[in-house]
């Protein structure tokens, strides 16, 4: 056969059989991820060139089989049937050989070329095992290249192997024998070749399943023959005479030809020394998932997690900020200068877009930790253990083990993002868990609420802070369970489960390599999402914001001000050496942006070599400007300086001012405004109102809002906390208000990037809206219930957090012991098998 | 089909850990049914009933000679006999 210059392979196999390995093994760098069409399943495809031929290699979806009973084999089944790839590899794990023969048999009976990738040939090695390579290649008539993919072994042998086999004749590979329903087969088969059919399907892949009862591969069959063909009654025919016969299906008589066939090869290939029965991973898990010892370990992988992600994560923030600084003050002196009162449009929005990145972008040191050590959990095998552990408490509220994963990732203790955990719950199998974990992996603690928290604990809850945050971050949990039992039995009840049957892998020593790419891929994600809609909707916000602007009474009044301050300050310089050369405005105003500019650097410097650094700095850019910022026995300059301060912090305020009812005056602030009839109930003002209207770009933004709606007294370098403090209690918002607040907080919709990525998880805008429109509601009822209640029953907030909590631990534990007392689904069974 | 002296019989769920079982046959259907037999509960062959999860369920099982871990509601689809120490 002549040698194709472009080659189109699939890399088949099971689930933990390494076949991301060997796939980064094969294609080494040159790799790309799209979507497989319609679905949500990635597709992975990377291409490398031996001996001159281009090889384009697809990832298929790690499946057990390529049956039509889920959505990854559907998808693995179409690309083998309709791209027809020149060769197959099937990636099989060399220490679970029968199993993984079962899904060989499969790629085979489809009539593909086949490559047999045996990989993982150490751990089977060093469990005893001795594959004899030639028989198991003589058995299965296919090539068989022995791997280990972690090390990159057998990169060589498997590349020829492939070109290989598309030059071999076909017929050679193995069919696997149905013994007595063989003629059968050959019947249906020949009559199958007379249609349509012979053109597009691997006929005697075809006749099997049609035999078995696939579903898929009848609808096939009814696709282009019609639903009443002479094919489609021969197979029923030869079902229902087995059947009759033979007290079995034929789809069980055909599981068990191919299991002796598998149990066969297996016998004959393979040798086991005889040792302890002990590998390495039964000794780990003996300890591991040791009824007493596995809850302790469980608390301390979490606290570890917790420790070295967000604590350690945020004090490399500290490291990692300047360099953001360093980026925002990049982009301000782009931008056009700042004006005396009012600084040009793109200037103001160009700033509010960088501090908006900027806000997210500060975590990704947190991100690249906390991925590093979820990349290290998955594989290393003990993710799986920890879904095992915890599946039956999941299990009582309608979630999945695997659901741990996308909660720890969304931020179960504190500080997590809901955006890869949502990306995460691609791998739970079942569609009903699935659904309910993606609806309540935004209730976490995502890293962007805490500074709202603790904004607010701070202000109204000083004495009691811990506890507090205690409280928000574990009420967080019981809700979201709460939640899950709420909708798995209400609007997910028609989705499809499936039975949570899940291989517990043996323990991996973790590559560098798949650590580092699986985290930089997470926290890329992550970045994208600050880059693209982030940024998108801090303008709309900044937008409503903004406009319509302060009316012209208004205008003309803090211009007088601003006036009657620089006619002061001219005064006052009257006379001065230095004065003539300030007499135009915009020279005045340079200064001042500059004397601004060196204050905002000063606050950011700590030591004092790095204060002598800045002052160089400054006065090798500005030499004839930096003797005003620091005078130093010059008496002219020194009058300049003094009364520099003074105007530059009258300008402070009234800018401060004007933002001030700027946004009062605003299409949100209206909104806002418009709101506070409702909101009254839940005891939310109009800033709150907005302050959670702006937040939902991205939940960073409503400190800041908060940060410009309380100004009171931002001028005696009062913080935030003492100004919300002062302000608030003089309109009367107590602890209550605060509470309420922060349970709104808590259970309020996702940001619009998690939005987003449950539009793309789920495949539909309606569960996107209804992502956000169930949490509000949900989240105003039950402020509503803790302010008016409390109000009615005269608590105060504390106190009435007690109760809240007490009610929704007791709620959480009554739902989850139910089945306690309520026949359970396998009770029934039982009584059916009687 | 052969006939051999059956052992008692039970559910797999029923199973307490550290017993060594034959499968007799599946109750389960569709999707249960695949993906118990793509991970290897196949009529006729072993399981092992390795350990429970700390709070009862699921529970681990080794088939072959890896570890499937399965609910009690599946378990429970599946028809086992006790192999005696012996036979095994």
């Amino acid at each position: 056969m002549e040698q194709k210059k472009n080659l189109l392979v699939g890399l088949a196999g099971q689930q933990n059989s390494g076949k991301s390995t060997t796939f980064n093994m094969l294609t080494g760098a040159n790799q790309h991820i799209a979507n497989y069409p319609g679905v949500t399943v990635d597709k992975k495809s990377g291409s490398y060139t031996f001996e001159g031929v281009r090889v384009e290699t697809v990832d298929l979806p790690g499946t057990y089989s390529l049956t039509s009973f889920s959505l990854e084999e559907r998808v693995a089944r179409d690309f083998l049937i309709n791209e027809k790839p020149d060769v197959i590899v099937n990636v099989v794990d060399a220490s679970s050989l029968k199993r993984s023969l079962y899904f060989t048999f499969q790629v085979l009976e489809m009539g593909f070329g086949v490559v047999v990738a045996l990989n993982m040939m150490d751990v089977a090695t060093r469990n005893g095992m001795t594959i004899d390579i030639e028989k198991l290649q003589h058995r299965l008539g296919v090539d068989v290249i022995p791997t280990v993919g972690r090390k990159g072994r057998g990169k060589k042998e498997l590349r020829r192997a492939i070109l290989a086999t598309t030059k071999r004749k076909e017929g050679l590979p193995l069919t696997i024998s149905y013994e007595e329903i063989e003629p059968l087969l050959k019947k249906l088969q020949e009559k199958l070749a007379t249609t349509v059919l012979a053109e597009n399907y691997p006929l005697r892949w075809l006749a099997v399943k049609l035999v078995e009862g696939d579903s898929e591969a009848e609808r096939i069959l009814i696709e282009h023959l019609g639903s009443s063909s002479a094919e489609l009654e021969l197979t029923r025919k030869i079902r229902r005479e087995f059947e009759e016969n033979h007290y079995m299906t034929v789809a069980d008589y055909m599981v068990g030809c191919r299991d002796r066939l598998a149990s066969s090869i297996v016998e004959s290939c393979v040798t086991r020394e005889a040792q302890g029965g002990f590998n390495i991973s039964e000794k780990i898990d003996k300890l591991l998932l040791n009824r007493f010892a596995a809850p302790i370990f469980l608390i301390l992988t979490v606290f570890l997690i917790y420790q070295l992600s967000i604590v350690k994560g945020y004090e490399l923030t500290q490291y990692w900020w300047p360099f953001l600084a360093k980026f925002r003050a990049i982009v301000a002196s782009l931008l056009p200068d700042a004006g005396l009162l009012h600084d040009p449009y793109i200037r103001s929005m160009g700033l509010w877009m960088v501090d908006s990145a900027n806000a997210l972008l500060n975590y990704i040191p947190i991100f690249l930790i906390l991925f590093s050590l979820i990349a290290i959990l998955e594989d290393s095998g003990y993710m799986a253990r920890i879904a095992f552990i915890l599946d039956k408490m999941f299990n009582a509220f309608g979630l999945h083990g695997q659901s741990t994963l996308p909660f720890i990732l969304g931020g179960v203790f504190a500080g997590g993002c809901a955006v890869p955990g949502v990306m995460s719950t691609k791998g739970i199998p079942d569609e009903r868990s699935r659904m309910a974990t993606i609806l309540t992996v935004p209730y976490m603690n995502c890293l962007a609420k805490i500074p709202f928290y603790t904004l607010l604990v701070n202000v109204f809850f000083v004495q009691y802070k811990s506890w507090t945050m205690l409280f928000l971050s574990t009420f967080t949990i019981f809700a979201a369970l709460l939640v899950a039992k709420f909708l798995t039995a209400t609007v997910l009840k028609t989705k499809e489960t499936a039975p949570f049957v899940m291989e517990l892998p043996n323990y991996h020593p973790p590559t560098l390599f798949g650590v580092g790419q699986r985290a930089i891929e997470r926290t890329w994600q992550y970045i994208k999402k600050v880059g693209s809609i982030v940024i998108a909707v801090s303008v709309c916000v900044f937008t409503l914001l903004q406009f319509p602007g302060l009316d012209d009474n208004r205008e003309a009044y803090y211009q007088k001000e601003m006036d009657k301050a620089v006619t002061k300050f001219y005064t006052k310089i009257e006379g001065n050496a230095y004065a003539p050369q300030f007499q135009e405005e915009a020279s005045l105003v340079a200064l001042i942006n500059l004397y601004t500019d060196f204050k905002t650097a000063r606050l950011n410097v700590k030591s004092a070599d790095a204060s002598k650094a800045l002052d160089d700095a400054y006065r090798e850019s500005y030499p004839n400007l930096f003797v005003f910022m620091k005078p130093r026995g010059d008496k002219d300059a020194k009058t300049i300086n003094k009364n520099l301060r003074s105007l530059a912090s009258k300008r402070k305020s009234l800018r401060r001012e004007i933002k001030n009812e700027n946004i009062e005056n605003s299409f949100l602030g209206m909104f806002g405004r418009a709101l506070e009839p409702i909101t009254q109930f839940a005891g939310f003002d109009w800033k709150i109102n907005v302050a959670i209207f702006s937040s939902f770009a991205a939940r960073e933004s409503s400190v800041a809002t908060i940060g410009v709606l309380y100004q009171e007294g931002a001028d005696d370098n009062k913080s935030l906390e003492e100004r919300m403090g002062t302000e608030t209690s003089s309109s009367g918002f107590t602890p209550l208000h605060a509470l309420a607040v922060m349970v709104f907080f808590a259970l309020y919709p996702p940001c619009l990037a998690t939005t987003i990525m449950i539009k793309v998880q789920t495949n539909s805008y309606k569960w996107m809206l209804f992502s956000m429109l169930f949490p509000t509601a949900l989240g105003f009822v039950v402020a509503s219930c803790i302010f008016t209640g409390g109000m009615a029953l005269g608590m105060s907030g504390f106190q009435m957090m007690i109760a809240f909590y007490l009610l929704v631990v007791l709620t959480t534990i009554l739902v989850g012991t139910r089945n306690k007392w309520l026949p359970s689904r396998h009770n029934r069974t039982k009584a059916i098998l009687q | 089909m052969k006939h051999r002296k059956r052992n008692r019989c039970c559910r797999l769920c029923d199973i307490p850990p550290g017993q060594t079982t034959r499968i007799r046959c599946h109750h389960a259907k569709g999707a249960i049914r695949q993906r118990l037999l793509d991970l290897g509960f196949v009529p006729e062959s072993e399981v092992d009933v390795v350990r429970r999860a700390p709070l009862g369920d699921p529970i681990q099982c080794k088939v072959a000679d890896y570890n499937v871990t399965l609910r009690n509601a599946e378990a429970a689809l599946i028809e086992v006999e006790e192999v005696s120490p012996e036979s095994a």
